[in-house]
């Protein structure tokens, strides 16, 4: 199935402000209730950062905004899922295509086991149906790089395995082979909790300079991180029934020094976990 | 349940540490009115040298929360008591300068005879401290109603003040050779006013402690 590429590109000019938006949504894998009626708008070229304890279902939201849940036995999502005011569980809108648009960072820097110049290369090789000549995907590697604050560092070894690089050029390499395919939305599922302090320092510079052009959605268990990059927060925590609500949500200026809900001032400062 | 328990405990200390400054700047301007009712300028000396002591427990306070900034990266209410502690120890050592300066001020006076007894002047030293001692205890409760009501009694002080303005400004019109020694106790008077004014902003940073909210509460008539 192809996506319907073209109605969301005509779309995209709408919601000028909002980028992603859900719903009500639900979330469930099998009988299990994993997120329950969470709603909000994620504003486009900023960072939101999504906090909570364990458990409470931040990764499980940051993927139903790439379809990643799908591949998922037994889960089911309900609610209204929109990037730029497109319901993206339309059936048709094909998974692979919006995952081209949003793309995602893992935890662990995930690079394939081959070289530097492969690794960038292997998402727009796959992507366009005619395929680059060399030149074409030369420039789309170089300014992936550079993107990604890496070029400097491994100009001069783009034949060498992607494994020797170090955690951080790994994480930063993996980011710049997301913005090979060029998408709009960024999601990153704790990006740094595998990297020491100066690399996660360097991604959260990056972060800063791609949300000029990028919607980035981070998930982070470190609150710091948190309140240092992100332009919007998003509180969830579980409830009894162990299903993650969305306790607050707002400018994480606010959100970090004043906020709303007691339940996020016991979690931010410690008063609770 | 409480996971930051070294980090609260440290929180609640330099609170503690804030009332101690408190209660030594209280004593100290209520000696320097009793230093200037009694002529006592050996109290007057003590008060001055007392002062440093004053000034070196805000920088012992202040050193303790730059460390939890820089160590435990407090958030939300937590963040909030530490900037307003902050804040709040800076005019508590400025009301230790003003009884410096009445001090001072009864060091210039010495011996000579005394113009009129003194009764608005207790009375402004009085109100102040109770204001001062009161607005410290909202710190600790976090009680911002009682702080937005101390800013208002200011205008109690801001009387007296003119009744002492007025008062003394009647002697020297009457007898010109009172004028150095009431405008003495005009300036002893100004420090007391000015002392009730740091206590409004002391007030307006708990209420800030409290709501998040930055506002001014009450303007001084001076």
């Amino acid at each position: 199935m192809k996506m319907n590429s073209e109605l969301l590109n005509r779309n995209a000019a709408i919601n000028n402000n909002v980028k992603l938006s859900t719903e009500g949504v639900n979330l469930y894998y099998g009988s299990f209730q994993a997120l329950r009626n969470i709603t909000l708008d994620i504003p486009e070229c900023a960072i939101t950062a999504i906090i909570g304890p364990s458990g409470c279902g931040k990764s499980s939201f940051l993927r139903i905004f790439n379809r990643m849940n799908d591949l998922i036995t037994g889960a089911r999502v309900e609610g209204e899922i929109e990037l730029d005011g497109i319901n993206i569980y339309d059936r048709s809108i094909d998974a692979v295509e919006l995952r081209k648009k949003v793309g995602m960072v893992f935890q662990k820097p995930n690079p394939f086991p081959m070289s530097v110049f492969e690794n960038v290369a292997f998402g727009p090789r796959r992507h366009e149906r005619h395929g680059h000549n060399l030149g074409e995907l030369e420039d789309i590697i170089e300014r992936s790089l550079h993107q990604a604050a890496l070029w400097d560092e491994v100009k001069d070894k783009l034949g060498q395995s992607a494994l020797s690089l170090s955690g951080g050029q790994q994480q930063r390499l993996c980011i710049a082979r997301v913005l090979a395919v060029e998408p709009e939305v960024i999601l990153m599922d704790e990006p740094c909790s595998a990297l020491d302090p100066v690399a996660t320092l360097k991604i959260e510079e990056l972060m800063r300079s791609l949300a000029e052009n990028y919607t980035i959605v981070i998930v982070t268990h470190n609150m710091q991180q948190a309140a240092r990059v992100s332009d919007m927060a998003a509180f969830l925590m579980m409830e009894e029934d162990r299903a993650g609500v969305l306790v607050e949500y707002g400018p994480t200026s606010e959100l970090f020094t004043n906020p709303k809900d007691k339940r996020t001032e016991d979690y931010i400062t410690g008063r609770f976990g | 349940m409480e996971i930051r328990t070294t980090f609260h405990k440290k929180l609640r200390e330099i609170q503690d540490e804030v009332l101690v400054m408190g209660s030594m700047v209280g004593k100290a301007i209520t000696s320097s009115v009793k230093a200037l009712k009694e002529r006592d300028l050996d109290l007057a000396h003590k008060i001055i040298s007392d002062d440093l002591k004053v000034n070196q427990k805000r920088f012992e306070i202040e050193e303790k929360c730059i460390q939890l900034v820089a160590t435990q990266q407090p958030m939300a209410s937590d963040l909030r008591v530490i900037i307003s502690v902050l804040n709040i120890i800076s005019e508590v050592e400025r009301i230790g300068d003003h009884a410096e300066g009445i001090a001072k001020i009864v060091l210039m006076i010495g011996d000579e005879p005394p113009l009129k007894p003194l009764i608005d002047i207790p009375r402004m030293a009085e109100k102040m401290t109770d204001m001062l001692h009161r607005s410290l205890d909202a710190l600790v409760k976090r009680d911002a109603d009682t702080a937005r009501k101390i800013v208002a009694e200011d205008d109690d002080v801001d009387n007296l003040y003119d009744q002492v303005f007025r008062e003394l400004l009647t002697f020297m019109a009457e007898d010109p050779r009172t004028i150095t020694r009431a405008t003495r106790l005009i300036w002893v008077a100004h420090n007391l006013e000015r002392s009730a004014d740091r206590v409004t902003n002391i007030c307006e940073r708990v209420v800030y402690m409290v709501t998040g909210k930055m506002e001014e509460i009450g303007a001084s008539k001076y």
